[in-house]
């Protein structure tokens, strides 16, 4: 075990890909803890995995299909909530499990084998490349644009929604808009944590800053912290130890919102 | 008196059906300035929609709403119905869609009594402050029209007496209509003009005192319904002996089909 591997170039990019992603999954992960999409943010995540499947087998872009399909679910479930036939988590369910079974059995047809794929579900953030980086903090700041300019319209939806539109929000627009930039962010943290793990870094670090946060700018900036933190720490135990990247960062995130639990008991 | 001046919003012959279930059916409903009406009706009666409805946030099956031109409407939610998980000041909560000058949330907060809890968090409010805060909220607007969805849930009994001194004064003061809405059959305020009992349509509507002697009233509530209102009304009525003579105006038993006798 040795130091040095912290200085690699590989891993410089790794920890500048990670760090961008955490910029942007902070304030995101906010409104979906204040919005209760935690499962909506899994279902987008798995509809990103069908993308993937039509990517390599249609010879497109990976991300692109992945951030398409994403999107396409998103306005699906839009459509379908208005509908009171199915509840909308059983919804989720359905959409959620049948997008990852297609894009499974895509990639599995496509690629001779699924479990050569692991990296599209729990990442691989240490081979990004130099464009990589690039297009994760150009993407960042995108997303982060778009945040700003719709940030007091996302925070009144966030406390009551019927309020916000009483009050003049237009509500459908800010809500589509919203799930453009989640479509997108599960695009960019497909490399760096994996599909399946998207979620948790958008959603544990937010838990975290809930307990630190007396304001909504608060808990998104005390949200990217804990998630740049995360990233950090957990892409150094993963050069130590040998650990999956992916995983590594969940885990350190984790470890962090329950640090947070025992602040708050001392309150 | 005030049916000669025009509604601030009335809502004409409003059906609404959802998947095939009528929600609202044929229902009438007008709010003039000065005037408190409640409407009133168990669980599932349509009063959200109603709400809904009147707010334009849903679209109806039949009939029109119509306001009066340029009308203000100061919407307070449930209190319940308020997110938790987003951690917020008071200011913040007050100032959430539009800009308020200090001056005027000073003032606000200090109508609604709740001054002291200006910086405070809402999370750490009790469910009266709360409310309190929801209802400055509304006030901040300048509305023409008060729309309160359950404003008195869960509230405690002397802090129901004081919210409705408070709503009561806010009248009187600011000159606005006031709509409430109430699942609770003694929450409903003796200083209503106008009682609505709805189970997706109106079943009937009038003073307090008159609607509860009707028997669409026993029939939607049960026979001790009578009772408990009578006995909050009776409590009230010592505090403002002046109003209970004037709301005897009778009451319009409106016969639906579920309910014919």
């Amino acid at each position: 075990m040795t130091f040095s591997i912290l200085a690699e170039p590989f891993f410089i990019r790794a920890l500048l890909a990670g760090l961008g992603l955490a910029v942007i999954t902070g304030p995101i992960g906010c409104f979906v803890v204040w919005r209760r999409m935690a499962y909506f943010g899994e279902t987008l995540a798995h509809a990103g995995l069908m993308g993937v499947g039509l990517g390599l087998l249609f010879n497109f872009n990976v991300a692109i299909g992945a951030m398409a399909s994403s999107l396409l679910v998103a306005l699906l479930l839009i459509g379908l909530k208005r509908q009171n036939q199915v509840a909308t988590d059983t919804l989720l369910g359905i959409l959620s499990h049948t997008a990852l079974a297609i894009g499974v059995i895509v990639i599995g047809l496509v690629t001779g084998a699924v479990t050569g794929h692991l990296d599209i579900l729990f990442g691989d953030v240490l081979t990004v490349s130099r464009v990589d980086v690039i297009t994760i903090w150009i993407g960042t700041a995108g997303v982060f644009s778009i945040l700003a300019y719709l940030w007091r319209d996302l925070i009144a939806i966030s406390v009551h929604e019927d309020l916000a539109r009483a009050e003049g929000v237009n509500v459908p627009w800010v809500e589509l808009v919203f799930l453009v930039t989640m479509a997108a962010v599960t695009a960019f943290a497909m490399k760096i944590v994996g599909l399946l793990l998207i979620t948790a870094l958008t959603v544990i670090p937010a838990a975290a800053a809930r307990r630190l946060a007396a304001s909504p700018e608060g808990m998104a900036i005390w949200s990217a912290v804990i998630a740049a933190f995360a990233v950090a720490a957990g892409l150094v135990m993963s050069a130590l130890f040998g650990t999956i990247a992916g995983p590594s960062i969940v885990l350190a995130a984790s470890f962090v919102f329950v640090l947070t639990l025992l602040k708050a008991q001392r309150n | 008196m005030l049916k000669i001046n025009q509604a601030l919003i009335e809502a004409q012959g409003i059906s609404l059906k959802r998947n095939g279930r009528q929600i609202l059916l044929n229902v009438n409903i007008s709010v003039h300035a000065r005037e408190i009406v409640t409407v009133i009706g168990p669980n599932g009666a349509g009063k959200s929609t109603l709400i809904k409805v009147i707010l334009g946030l849903l679209p109806i099956s039949a009939g029109q709403v119509i306001r009066s031109p340029s009308l203000r409407i100061g919407y307070v939610p449930q209190r319940f119905q308020v997110s938790p998980t987003v951690p917020l000041s008071v200011r913040r909560l007050l100032t959430l869609t539009h800009r308020v000058a200090e001056i005027e949330l000073t003032k606000t907060l200090k109508e609604t009594g709740i001054l002291h809890l200006l910086e405070a968090r809402v999370a750490d409010l009790s469910g009266g402050e709360l409310q309190r805060a929801l209802l400055a909220r509304a006030l901040l607007r300048q509305p023409h029209l008060l729309v309160l969805d359950e404003p008195v849930q869960a509230v405690d009994f002397d802090g129901e007496i004081k919210l409705y001194e408070l709503i009561s004064n806010i009248r009187k003061s600011r000159g606005v209509g006031i709509l409430m809405v109430s699942h609770d059959l003694h929450m409903v305020m003796a200083e209503s003009d106008r009682v609505i009992c709805l189970n997706t349509h109106i079943c009937c509507e009038g003073s307090p005192v008159a609607v509860q002697k009707s028997p669409e009233f026993a029939k939607l509530f049960g026979p001790k319904a009578a009772g408990m209102i009578a006995g909050y009304m009776h409590h009230h009525d010592h505090d403002h002996e002046s109003h209970a003579s004037s709301h005897f105006d009778g009451f319009t038993p409106h016969h639906g089909r579920k309910h014919a006798p």
